[in-house]
């Protein structure tokens, strides 16, 4: 046999999905509730910063919640504490379920779930205190780093171990996104660690070295989990196939191949030589590749399907996300030009467009995954659908508020600053009523985050009696009776 | 392990380790060879950070002020840097050279530091700024940086430790709650002390083009 026709054949008997789920449960629920648990952090640390930029005063006599140290530990719970952990627990279940195996390692993966918590949460803490490096996105004090590479080096495992012994005859798209991440990542971090707060490289080619790990670690780790959770959840809820492989292969690797050097554009007007920021640009102006393909492959997809929209919370999330990569990839890429960098460098610009694609896209696929999987991990259903309609509604309103008051006032702050005869202190007071509703965005996004965490809460907690059927947008669910019933039923049992 | 899944796994590890030597290893051979300049008095430019300066930097950095505040100068034409006076020319690699961690910064909440010393070089302006950025700059969205000082009322003795020069006045009109001198602790002086020293305005050759 021929070796193309030994990968054809199965490797083994196929695991069934719900032994893929019973195997999955602890593990995956643990990540994507630690998950959620930093979300909030994040939100509230965020929002603390906000309240800081407007009136400073906020919060103003302790030391450890000054501006410079909570605003790290916002990024950081959020782009760690939420990011790391929601798309780990997205890549283990992902994987099991298309390799069709278990997952493997259970008890090694939650302590690494569990290590990987403490590490942020000593990082946090550490920059609360003022021992941060300095360097953004790597501000963790070093001796918390090893709790985050780790737990992740024992994920890399597992997902390797998925891939290489898997059941099923083919790869799917998503595969290769999870594949990719997991070699990346531990590279990014390590190297971006030893250039940076290790001292392997001089000068400004650290801070080469820091943007390009603070762009990858959003288009490396984060954007390619999101990307594998579309191609994953659009076509398994609309029930049609991917609109095009070829499409898929090309998106895939043109995304590889230049979201890497695209991170210098950071760096645009500072003391680099010109061909570094240059290389920046045409890796992003080339992303225009990439993020069509990808539209195409995923709007398409949807075309026809789109009244699905009005029952489904896991395709509302979804299309959300892939939506929003589509128009946030597109700004990214446009920003990256000198003519744009010129007004919009330093501005809140970029924090709009961060926030745009990171809870926009990002976090709307981490949300559907959860919406998807955690009724078929715990085999619970969902209490409310108007929590979810909550959550859904504050997502994508908060986000756009955030986005659009913070790009607006970006762009105006940058053409007024490239304008030498206004002020300084003017600009600031121009800024003030758009970060207000910056404040306004972030409450509104905290309340869906709560209203979110307060359906996980009962999601996990067992429960005698179940709702039969899946909790669509459109259901109405009274989770009290279910548990005035259950009452009586344990009751009746004595 | 097929072929293909091979093919997989070192294609996407070549991607990373391509942009990794083309953006990082090869730009550090190219800045490493940058040596201090002689300046016309004997002294170098730049010097390495040693002493209260060093310290004021570890105190630069833990309090975050990178967040809203960088320290570059983009050239002539691409912005109004050296127009709003931040800078007298566009900063270049050699001003990096001992910069570690580099706090190039991203954001311009509040104006750009690179050459603050130039602009401000008092004390007693950064003293009261950092206190009370009221004071100096009303409307600022900076936060006070209180905890950096000892607040002494009208017949207070001096702080243990502190020197009678230490002892910065606030101006009467600016007076709160009966506060009418501010003493810096060490962290506070050392700040202060990296502040007044920032300082990129040396001519150097390459920045002239």
């Amino acid at each position: 046999m021929s070796e193309e026709a030994l990968e054809m054949a199965p490797q083994g008997e196929a695991v069934s999905r719900i032994e893929v789920d019973r195997s999955a449960e602890w593990v995956v629920t643990i990540y994507w509730a630690s998950s959620l648990f930093w979300l909030l952090i994040a939100t509230l640390a965020g929002l603390i910063s906000s309240v800081k930029l407007h009136s400073p005063d906020f919060l103003g006599s302790y030391e450890w919640l000054t501006f410079g140290r909570i605003r790290p530990v916002h990024w950081d719970t959020a782009i760690y504490g939420f990011g790391g952990t929601a798309a780990s627990g997205t890549l283990l279940w992902l994987q099991a379920r298309l390799c069709q195996t278990r997952i493997p390692f259970p008890a090694l993966l939650i302590a690494g779930g569990v290590i990987f918590n403490v590490g942020v949460l000593l990082g946090s803490i550490g920059v609360l205190m003022g021992q941060s490096t300095g360097v953004e996105t790597l501000e963790f004090p070093l001796y918390a780093m090893p709790l985050l590479v780790i737990p992740y080096v024992f994920i890399v495992i597992a997902n390797f171990r998925m891939y290489f012994t898997r059941r099923s005859s083919h790869t799917y798209v998503s595969q290769w996104y999870l594949m990719a991440v997991t070699v990346w990542f531990p590279i990014l971090v390590l190297a971006a660690e030893a250039c940076t707060n290790l001292g392997a490289v001089d000068g400004v080619a650290q801070a080469v070295a820091n943007w390009w790990y603070g762009h990858n670690v959003v288009g490396l780790f984060a954007t390619p989990t999101g990307i594998a959770a579309a191609y994953y959840l659009i076509p398994k809820v609309i029930g049609k196939p991917i609109h095009s492989y070829h499409l898929s292969l090309l998106g895939f690797w043109s995304n590889a191949i230049f979201y890497n050097w695209a991170g210098t554009h950071h760096l645009t007007g500072g003391p680099l030589p010109a061909w570094t920021i240059t290389v920046g640009v045409v890796g992003s102006m080339m992303m225009f590749i990439p993020v069509i393909t990808i539209g195409i492959n995923h709007h398409m997809t949807m075309l026809g399907s789109f009244h699905h929209l009005k029952t489904s919370p896991t395709l509302r999330f979804a299309v959300m996300g892939s939506m929003v990569y589509t128009l946030s990839s597109f700004q990214g890429s446009l920003e990256s030009l000198r003519s744009h960098q010129e007004i919009t460098h330093f501005t809140h610009y970029t924090i709009g467009h961060v926030h745009f694609g990171m809870y926009g896209f990002f976090a709307p696929l981490m949300f559907a995954m959860m919406y998807y999987a955690m009724p078929r991990l715990t085999g619970n259903e969902w209490s409310s659908a108007r929590l979810i309609r909550i959550h859904f509604w504050c997502t994508l309103f908060g986000t756009a508020l955030y986005a659009g008051a913070m790009c607006w006032a970006g762009i105006r702050q940058g053409q007024m600053m490239n304008d030498p005869a206004i002020p300084f202190l003017n600009i600031v007071a121009f800024t003030k009523p758009y970060l207000m509703l910056r404040t306004l965005a972030g409450l509104i996004l905290l309340s869906g985050t709560i209203a979110f965490l307060i359906n996980f809460v009962r999601i996990v907690q067992p429960h005698k009696l179940r709702f039969v059927t899946p909790t669509l947008l459109n259901t109405e669910r009274d989770y009290k009776l279910l548990l005035e019933k259950e009452k009586e039923l344990k009751q009746n049992d004595k | 392990m097929t072929s293909r899944n091979i093919g997989l796994a070192l294609g996407v590890f070549l991607t990373i380790a391509a942009s990794l030597t083309g953006l990082i290893i090869i730009p550090n051979w190219q800045f490493r060879e940058l040596q201090p300049v002689k300046k016309a008095d004997g002294t170098q430019y730049p010097v390495p950070y040693f002493g209260e300066q060093l310290k004021g930097r570890g105190v630069y950095i833990d309090q975050g002020c990178i967040y809203c505040h960088s320290q570059q100068i983009r050239m002539k034409g691409y912005g109004a840097d050296i127009r709003r006076n931040w800078g007298t020319r566009r900063s270049v690699p050699r001003d990096y050279i001992f910069e570690k961690p580099h706090q190039l910064g991203t954001m311009r909440t509040g104006p750009d530091l690179a050459s603050i010393g130039s602009r401000q070089p008092s004390a007693v302006w950064h003293a009261l700024h950092l206190y009370n950025p009221q004071f100096t700059s009303p409307g600022s969205t900076m936060p006070r940086f209180a905890y950096l000082f000892s607040e002494m009322k009208e017949g207070d003795g001096l702080p243990a430790g502190a020197f009678p020069a230490d002892v910065i006045k606030i101006p009467p009109q600016l007076q709160q709650n009966g506060v009418t001198q501010l003493v810096p602790n060490e962290r506070g002086k050392a700040l202060i002390e990296y502040l007044r020293g920032l300082n990129k305005t040396f001519p150097l050759p390459e920045a002239a083009q």
